[in-house]
């Protein structure tokens, strides 16, 4: 009777995580057709936290796939009229102080974004999750109301810059709502919150993420969409490198 | 030589006159001398320190290696092939990886250099033995007082650090400091965190690679596979050059004060040769030639290059032997300019350098000396020696 029960237990495991291996891939591509679009274009506010003071940055983007993306900085003064071109694994900038347009490349991409919590290499990884991570659900919890699955991400490739991730994915609508992203070692390096879920054009989307190093100081980077726009006709001459000094 | 006997009479006749201008001139050619001294003793100490600490017998770079260019860092490192491995064997070489990191004392990001160095190396006077004798969990690491200072940390401290392998992969793990080591060389402190080679070579899975080697002393080889030979003389650069710049500007201070003496000097000669007309006229009367008058003259100026020597001599020595026994303490600002500097610089005072100053203390006495005194070559004897002013 023993042995039976043993056996049951093995198998409905078995199973479970069978179930949770293929559940944790779907997830992903559901997560990735959720996320990602033809193209958008929308305003943002990039607001970085520091210890003693913040600073909100705002620009307008243009983007296409994830290859082609163009930013402009509106505001404040110092940085207005700074423009970012990144086709495919390139990244430009241009500058009017200097008037004159920089190739960020190497390992200059991984430097902070005008002081934030991101990187350039964390605006430029424009792979697909399911391309880089598999994944497998390991529980389920409420986040903020929401039901959520927790879903664990281990690289399958090599140059990935977070071996693992955590996500607690809404159950219902297929987005994250909480990233953690792991060291090699486990160390928990940095959080993402995401919220304001709307949906925009058929498909629901997180238009404020807050990015925190967990490994220093500050409340993190802050960084809300406005008036975002899927699908829509982009001139194919936004993503040339004459448009950044127009 | 009697013209050597009448200048110091007359010198010593001219009383407080002589004695102000011999007084500057001395103090001129004593400060000349510090300066110099303290210079060489420095310059000294530094070259010393920095290849006890840093440079040893030269290095040897990967060819892509920069140290002005720390986001190439990532790509900087080969694999340590049969020919380093027997040199390193032979003690003639030790391996350092380099690589780029952040720590996170007490919250505060800072960008660090993690520096994966042979703990069993004799070669520089980094402490590396002590990255050993560790058995904790956490990563063995030693810092420099500096280093210490600035982040807040102590020995036995735990230090969070985040760094990327070879791939870019972020990892993180928890360094102990084993070590705070003193040294007068900044450029082995200021952001940078030593820790076993093995251990760095692991932790970025770049296994059994370096970034370069620092040569022994007495290392004869040059390039070897893709190694690139850097002399001492190469890497002690920045330093000649800081001390060049410094003897530059302290040359101003004494040159000042030589060109008060030496006005003083000519004013004294123009207004001897003025009031001592009828003396230059008996001269000639008693048959010297104008030549051998305007030696005199000149002798008599020179002369007080020669007094100036002998009361520095008297005051200068034990002042200057007093500096070198007890060295001259050095503020500490100077090391927060990444300058290798001691807390105390030992002056050396080379005979060379002796020898150039007493020259210049004594031509450039003569040479203001003798231009006045070619005054009395136009002099007509007879009005000299009525003492007409002409």
């Amino acid at each position: 009777m023993t042995m039976k029960i043993s056996i049951a237990i093995v198998l409905v495991f078995l199973l479970m995580a069978k179930a949770f291996g293929q559940d944790g891939t779907e997830i992903l591509e559901k997560i990735d057709k959720n996320m990602s679009s033809t193209n958008r274009i929308f305003e943002s506010s990039m607001t970085i936290h520091g210890k003693r003071n913040s600073r909100t940055i705002t620009s307008r983007s243009w983007s296409e796939g994830v290859k082609k993306s163009f930013s402009e900085y509106l505001s404040p003064a110092s940085e207005k009229g700074t423009k970012m071109l990144k086709l495919a694994n390139q990244l430009w900038i241009y500058s009017p102080s200097s008037d004159r347009i920089i190739q960020i490349s190497g390992h200059l991409l991984r430097q902070s974004v005008m002081g934030s919590d991101l990187s350039y290499e964390d605006m430029m990884d424009d792979r697909n999750l399911t391309e880089i991570y598999s994944a497998e659900i390991t529980g389920k919890e409420v986040v903020e109301g929401c039901k959520t699955l927790i879903l664990l991400l281990k690289a399958k490739v090599e140059n990935v810059a977070y071996q693992s991730q955590k996500m607690w994915i809404d159950e219902e609508r297929m987005i994250p709502l909480r990233q953690e992203l792991y060291s090699k070692s486990g160390q928990l390096l940095k959080r993402m919150e995401l919220s304001d879920v709307e949906k925009i054009q058929g498909r629901w989307f997180p238009k404020t993420i807050l990015f925190k190093d967990l490994l220093k100081e500050g409340n993190g980077t802050e960084f809300k969409m406005t008036n975002i726009k899927f699908d829509q006709q982009i001139p194919e001459t936004i993503f040339t490198k004459a448009a950044l000094k127009q | 030589m009697l013209s050597l006997k009448l200048a110091f009479r007359n010198l010593i006749g001219a009383g407080l006159r002589t004695w102000l201008n011999v007084s500057v001139l001395s103090v001129a050619f004593v400060v000349m001398v510090f300066y110099n001294g303290m210079l060489d003793g420095w310059n000294r100490q530094a070259h010393d320190d920095t290849i006890n600490w840093e440079v040893g017998g030269g290095q040897l770079w990967h060819p892509l290696y920069d140290p002005f260019d720390l986001l190439g860092l990532q790509e900087a490192h080969g694999v340590i092939e049969n020919q380093a491995k027997k040199l390193i064997g032979q003690k003639q070489i030790t391996p350092v990886l380099v690589t780029q990191g952040s720590i996170f004392p007490h919250g505060r990001m800072q960008n660090i250099l993690l520096k994966g160095v042979q703990p069993e190396q004799e070669i520089i006077g980094l402490p590396t033995s002590n990255l050993v004798s560790h058995a904790g969990q956490e990563i063995p690491a030693m810092i420099g007082k500096r280093m210490a200072l600035f982040t807040n940390l102590k020995k036995g401290d735990n230090v969070l650090v985040r760094w990327r392998d070879k791939n870019g992969t972020f990892d993180a793990r928890e360094f102990n400091i084993v070590e705070i080591f003193n040294s007068n060389v900044p450029t082995v402190d200021n952001g940078q965190i030593y820790l076993p080679l093995n251990t760095l070579q692991e932790m970025t899975g770049m296994i059994d690679e370096a970034t370069l080697f620092v040569a022994a002393t007495n290392y004869t080889g040059g390039n070897f596979d893709e190694w690139q030979f850097k002399s001492p003389k190469y890497l002690l650069k920045e330093i000649d050059e800081i001390i060049k710049s410094k003897k530059a500007g302290s040359a101003v201070i004494y040159i000042l004060l030589l060109s008060i003496a030496l006005l003083a000097i000519f004013d004294t000669q123009v207004l001897s040769i003025f009031r001592r007309q009828r003396e230059i006229g008996t001269y000639i009367a008693m048959g010297m030639t104008r030549s051998q008058v305007v030696r005199i003259f000149t002798v008599e100026g020179a002369a007080h290059s020669l007094l100036a020597l002998g009361l520095a001599a008297i005051y200068g020595t034990p002042l200057l032997y007093l500096l070198q026994k007890n060295g001259i303490p050095i503020s500490q600002t100077f090391d927060s300019l990444g300058v290798s500097i001691a807390s105390k610089i030992i002056p050396v005072y080379a005979f060379a350098m002796i020898v150039l100053s007493i020259l210049l203390v004594v031509v450039s006495a003569t040479i203001v000396s003798y231009f006045p005194a070619r005054k009395i070559a136009r002099m007509k004897p007879t009005d000299a020696l009525k003492g007409k002013i002409q």
